[in-house]
């Protein structure tokens, strides 16, 4: 019931970006993750990767709002991570067999397809963004990331006042907005 | 001016979105985009947009957390980033394993395929091994059914191994035969003349006589014969001598045979004392030797005979077997025996041939070396 309930306040935290929810998770979960990839054709760096990326699945699953965990933190991470590894490495064609332990997992597949399609809508803005260049870039990262005010935006790059600042920012959006529906659109088509 | 609008609607739309407009500033607004439909779009539009800015913010803000988490805890030492050297040598070996077990499949078909070109490339070698071994066994078969035969017809109960493993060269019709004295007394091999009535021996020269049988040892293998013929001149004294003891191990040797309707000479050396299974009254000789040379003489370079070539073993490669000369004493003991006989004297005196040369010593044996057919 303890634990239960840590998991819980756990997965909260998780949710809010809370950074000593995220070190606990991490710490608790990384060393059973990096055995299964190194015994299975990886390296450290596969580990820290489909680790992460596990982390990213299991934060979008607590944010839902709707997340139920039937099971603790430890049998999730697991599943995601071998389901992971086990993409990868059929991709990359070089080792089809099943391995870890099947009996110790629980179904994710409708989490990691979840988990696929925002990663490439992510992916695809932080592709727009980066495709702007600067001052864009950071223009628009400084507003709408970082929620700065236009009179702090302003000082920052060094415009005269912020309808200035306002203008390029103007600029800046339409070209990303355009950008971003275009691949919107193609993507939900 | 148009770009301004935008900008100011924009403005509007983003304030709207995000709850900052004023109570009646916002109803304004409302009222705006009830009776404007692109005022509207804008906004169903931009919604959307800004969910997805946010959320991806966040994505963004929380792969930074995991990553500084994941450099702090590496730092701190609570998660393990580098590799220790056991999980290294798992790691290197789990990565290489495959090209490990492809790099060995490799070398085991280039093995294999090496193999095969060499066979492949040297045929005739072995071909030629292979057709002369099916020679020899298709040699031995025809011996074996000789000495079925043999067994059958005439009762011919060899009690020792020889027939039964078929080592022994026989030829169903012709062997060699040796003078040992000069009245035409001979040795020869017992199968060829056994069931004979006629029998005829022929010198080098192709001169034939007819001759009988005077003693058989089938269980040697070895007969005496009688020529008995008018056309034969008894010689004054035979060139060469029987030797009474044992020879020495690697004494060089030579024989005289009719392999073929010629005679035919070769030569080796003495490389055991005893025959076949240990056999004392045999020796094992190395020498060419071929169906038809049994029975005939086995002679030192002193030009004494010291034994009878009786055959050769054919799992092995020169392994020919004699018996040896002190046999003969035995032997001709037991004929004189006979009164007709007992007169019989053999020497081993070999005065003519000591010292000369292997022509000249051959060319005075080889009048007393026949070949001996029977029917």
């Amino acid at each position: 019931m303890k634990q239960e309930n840590n998991e819980k306040i756990l997965l909260q935290g998780l949710a809010r970006n809370d950074k000593k929810a995220v070190e606990t998770i991490y710490r608790d979960n990384y060393g059973m993750v990096q055995a299964l990839i190194i015994n299975n054709n990886g390296s450290t760096d596969d580990a820290r990767d489909v680790f992460q990326e596990a982390m990213i699945v299991l934060y979008e699953k607590a944010r839902s709002g709707t997340f139920e965990l039937h099971c603790q933190i430890k049998t999730y991470m697991y599943s995601v991570s071998r389901r992971l590894w086990l993409k990868k490495l059929q991709q990359t064609k070089r080792f089809t067999t099943d391995f870890g332990n099947p009996d110790s997992v629980v179904p994710v597949e409708d989490d990691l397809e979840d988990h696929l399609k925002r990663d490439q809508e992510f992916g695809m803005m932080e592709k727009a963004i980066l495709g702007l260049g600067e001052p864009c870039k950071s223009l628009l990262e400084a507003f709408y990331i970082e929620k700065k005010n236009m009179q702090e935006i302003a000082a920052d790059f060094g415009y005269t006042n912020a309808e200035n600042a306002k203008t390029q920012k103007y600029k800046c959006l339409m070209r990303l907005k355009k950008i971003f529906f275009s691949h919107y659109k193609n993507g939900t088509q | 001016m148009n770009e301004y609008n935008d900008i100011t609607i924009l403005d509007a739309v983003e304030r709207y979105i995000r709850g900052e407009m004023n109570p009646d500033e916002r109803l304004h607004f409302e009222n705006l985009r009830k009776t404007n439909g692109e005022i509207d779009q804008l906004v169903v539009e931009h919604t959307l947009f800004l969910q997805q800015m946010n959320r991806f913010s966040e994505w963004q803000k929380f792969k930074n957390t995991i990553h500084n988490v994941h450099s702090e805890l590496a730092d701190k030492g609570e998660i393990k980033d580098g590799l220790k050297s056991k999980a290294k040598i798992v790691y290197l070996w789990n990565k290489y394993k495959r090209v490990t077990a492809i790099a060995a499949s490799i070398a085991g078909i280039t093995a294999l395929t090496i193999s095969i070109l060499i066979w492949s490339v040297s045929p005739t070698h072995s071909n030629a091994d292979y057709a002369k071994l099916s020679r020899v066994v298709y040699a031995n078969e025809v011996k074996q059914d000789i000495i079925k035969q043999n067994v059958n017809d005439l009762m011919y109960n060899t009690p020792d191994v020889k027939k039964q493993k078929g080592v022994f060269i026989n030829y169903k019709t012709a062997a060699t035969g040796f003078l040992i004295d000069p009245k035409g007394l001979m040795i020869t091999n017992a199968h060829v003349v056994k069931q004979s009535e006629n029998i005829k021996v022929f010198n080098s020269k192709g001169d034939q006589f007819n001759a009988f049988v005077v003693q058989l040892d089938i269980s040697r293998d070895v007969a005496i014969i009688k020529i008995d013929d008018p056309k034969f001149k008894s010689f004054g004294s035979l060139p060469y001598g029987i030797r009474k003891s044992t020879s020495e191990l690697a004494e060089p040797i030579f024989t005289l045979g009719f392999p073929r309707e010629e005679i035919v000479y070769g030569e080796g050396y003495l490389s055991a004392r005893t025959g076949y299974n240990g056999d004392t009254l045999s020796c094992q000789i190395a020498i060419p030797a071929n169906p038809g040379n049994s029975g005939g003489p086995v002679f030192n370079h002193e030009g004494e005979v010291i034994g009878i070539l009786t055959g050769k073993q054919t799992e092995a490669d020169d392994v020919v077997f004699a018996i040896q000369s002190k046999y003969i004493y035995q032997a001709v003991d037991n004929v004189k025996k006979n009164p007709i006989y007992q007169n019989v004297k053999i020497t081993s005196k070999s005065t003519n041939l000591a010292g000369l040369s292997k022509q000249q010593q051959v060319k005075k044996i080889e009048d007393c070396v026949f070949m001996v057919k029977g029917d």
